[in-house]
């Protein structure tokens, strides 16, 4: 079944949820939705399972409205950022309790419970309690369950937030596994443009309640439509700052240098430049920009540094791989690739990507 | 060096909050003590009466029941107006709590979950009811279930109860109701479940101690009040609480009949009590009790 959403839009006592959203959603494929908090996730994912109302716009189902479908006889499993199940419900009667809802036969559900169970690992907990298991546990419990329904439509609601960083990563894991098989339409949320990354499929980036652009999460790294979805879909934000196209030059503040090539021909005037934290080096490299300047501050997370300093009379984050003593009030000079760059007409369209491919994750 | 000069200091001060612990506890120990001495006192010498004859109640002042007998108890159990009294007030105390329950229960969930217009004010006035005395409503339903024909049954007291408990029950429900995230009862929608089979199968489990701490309050309130169930019944429906207070007014003082039956009086509260402690831990914990 294709889902199609034609300019919908929601609005909570005059403030703006959702606004012109325009999406087709087809089975057998993973849909990430990324946006920062508030940016409209969750009202877009209860919107799809019904359990909020488009205050505008269609919402269809292979050409049938669905507003008129009411949300138990509708084909939809949710996952929520909290632990959900039904603590008086043992492990296995959690997974079974929407199967038995649909009245399924006794084999099927017996034959589905085990099946999902031992997919999220959970076979060895059948008789307990969902109050006896742990964080991570709960969670999988509660992805079980909406994986036993083999509903046409799955949504989850950043489902991984809660729990901790290794878990995280390994249920990440199975889950990636788990929706490549599937023929179902998957839509999963998140704030994270790294998971967004690692997910895979079409990420849908919303921002403010409007889809600002879509497409694979590598494309919209590589060629942000704008300067917001740049600064969105990059932890830390990607430095934007101001900057002028000359004949040969390049002003960056006060900084001028030869024009990179990728610039396309007969481009001038004001603009903004781009740079990813990650592609500004500590070590020197042929043909390297030199930014020059002073530290503000060093913030240490776990493999890399943050370096936020001036140069060229703008601020700068650059995240360097390693852990490094950079301390404030000293020098600092960090090296960037001109073909790194990217470049931002004065109202935020992209002009020109940055030239290089290379690795994501510097 | 400096570590040994600042141990022996240290050392000495460690002994002072020791003692003033110690003689703390005495002293709580000892006030705990004479609270529960005054709190079972008068239990105590119930029961102590309850076990004499009348004749020794009047003229023997000894701490220690005199000629102990059950005679007051045997008579109790077989004469039927002192032991059907009994069974009045238990059916409609029962009657009271599972109507109130019933009522409250789902009264609370639209409190808690939905917005309406006026839901506030619907909650306030309910309160209102409360802020009453009783008295008030003493000669509506005299006049109201007599002309119905409830006057005199277990009902009359019954209905009569859940006006002033209904309210109590739905505050403390949904204070209970409320901890619970909204996001399971979405769940369960979305997973296929109907909403009655949600609250039976789901949700009431969920609040299974709010709900033992309802029932409590509902079963208390109706087990000890006076006024309306001495009004609204005359023979038929006679509760325990009444047959009491008739006695002793009417065929002189039998005051060890009358500590038999208020033994027996004190015993379901004490019983249900009991079952309920752990509930009413959780409900001051959670909810709003």
């Amino acid at each position: 079944m294709t889902i199609r959403l034609e300019n919908v839009g929601r609005r909570v006592d005059g403030a703006m949820h959702l606004s012109g959203i325009d999406l087709v959603l087809e089975p057998g494929r993973l849909y990430v939705l990324f946006g920062r908090t508030h940016a409209g996730k969750t009202s877009l994912l209860r919107v799809l399972a019904g359990l909020d109302r488009p205050s505008e716009g269609r919402m269809t189902e292979n050409g049938a409205d669905l507003a008129a479908v009411p949300v138990p006889s509708r084909n939809v499993a949710f996952v929520y950022q909290q632990f959900v199940n039904y603590p008086s419900f043992s492990v296995g009667e959690n997974i079974a309790a929407p199967l038995r809802r649909r009245g399924l036969s006794a084999e099927e559900i017996s034959r589905r419970v085990t099946d999902v169970a031992r997919r999220v690992q959970l076979e060895s907990f059948l008789d307990r309690l969902p109050g006896q298991l742990s964080g991570g546990q709960q969670q999988r419990l509660a992805i079980a369950r909406a994986l036993a329904r083999e509903a046409s439509l799955m949504l989850f609601d950043e489902p991984l937030v809660n729990l901790d960083y290794k878990l995280r990563e390994g249920l990440r894991e199975e889950l990636r596994g788990l929706f490549r098989q599937g023929r179902q339409i998957v839509v999963y949320a998140t704030t994270e443009p790294e998971e967004a990354l690692q997910m895979g499929g079409t990420t849908i980036v919303l921002h403010e309640g409007r889809v600002v652009q879509q497409g694979p999460a590598q494309e919209i790294y590589r060629k942000p439509q704008s300067a917001l979805v740049a600064s969105i879909f990059s932890e830390p934000p990607m430095n934007l700052v101001p900057a002028r196209i000359e004949a040969d030059r390049l002003r960056i503040g006060t900084l001028s240098i030869p024009r990179p090539a990728h610039i396309p021909a007969g481009l001038q005037g004001e603009c903004r430049i781009g740079l990813q934290p990650h592609r500004v080096r500590h070590a020197e490299s042929p043909g390297a920009i030199r930014l020059e300047g002073e530290m503000l501050l060093a913030e240490v997370d776990g493999s890399s540094t943050f370096a936020h300093f001036t140069a060229a009379g703008h601020p700068w984050v650059a995240r360097i791989e390693g852990v490094h003593a950079l301390h404030p009030g000293t020098a600092f000079a960090g090296h960037v690739d001109p073909r790194d760059l990217y470049v931002f007409a004065a109202d935020g369209a992209l002009v020109a990507p940055a030239a290089t491919g290379g690795p994501v994750h510097g | 060096m400096t570590a040994i000069q600042t141990f022996v200091p240290a050392a000495a001060e460690l002994t002072r909050p020791k003692r003033t612990a110690t003689r703390a506890r005495i002293f709580s120990a000892t006030l705990l003590g004479l609270f529960l001495l005054f709190q079972a006192l008068p239990i105590y010498w119930i029961v102590r009466m309850s076990l004499m004859t009348p004749n020794n109640v009047l003229t023997r002042p000894d701490f220690l029941p005199v000629e102990p007998t059950l005679d007051n108890y045997r008579t109790i159990f077989t004469d039927p107006s002192w032991y059907m009294s009994y069974v009045h007030q238990i059916s409609y105390v029962a009657l009271n709590t599972v109507i109130s329950l019933a009522v409250a229960l789902p009264a609370a969930y639209a409190f808690s979950r939905y917005r309406f217009l006026g839901d506030k004010h619907v909650f306030f006035w309910l309160f209102s009811n409360r802020m009453a005395p009783p008295a008030v409503f003493l000669l509506p339903f005299f006049q109201l279930y007599s002309a119905v024909g409830l006057f005199d049954t277990p009902w009359a007291v019954a209905l009569a109860h859940t006006l002033f408990v209904v309210p109590l029950a739905v505050w403390i429900l949904e204070g209970f109701m409320s901890g619970i995230p909204r996001e399971i009862d979405e769940t369960a929608l979305v997973d296929g479940f109907s909403l009655p089979r949600f609250f039976v199968t789901v949700f009431m489990p969920m609040i299974a101690s709010g709900i033992g701490v309802t029932a409590f309050f509902c079963f208390m309130f109706s087990w000890i009040e006076l006024l309306l169930a001495r009004t609204l019944t005359s023979v038929d429906a006679r509760p325990i609480v009444v047959t009491m207070t008739r006695t002793a007014s009417t065929s002189g003082m039998d005051w060890g009949l009358l500590a038999a039956a208020g033994v027996l009086t004190i015993l379901p509260g004490i019983a249900v009590i009991w079952f309920v402690r752990n509930y009413i831990a959780k409900g001051f914990a959670l909810g709003r009790v």
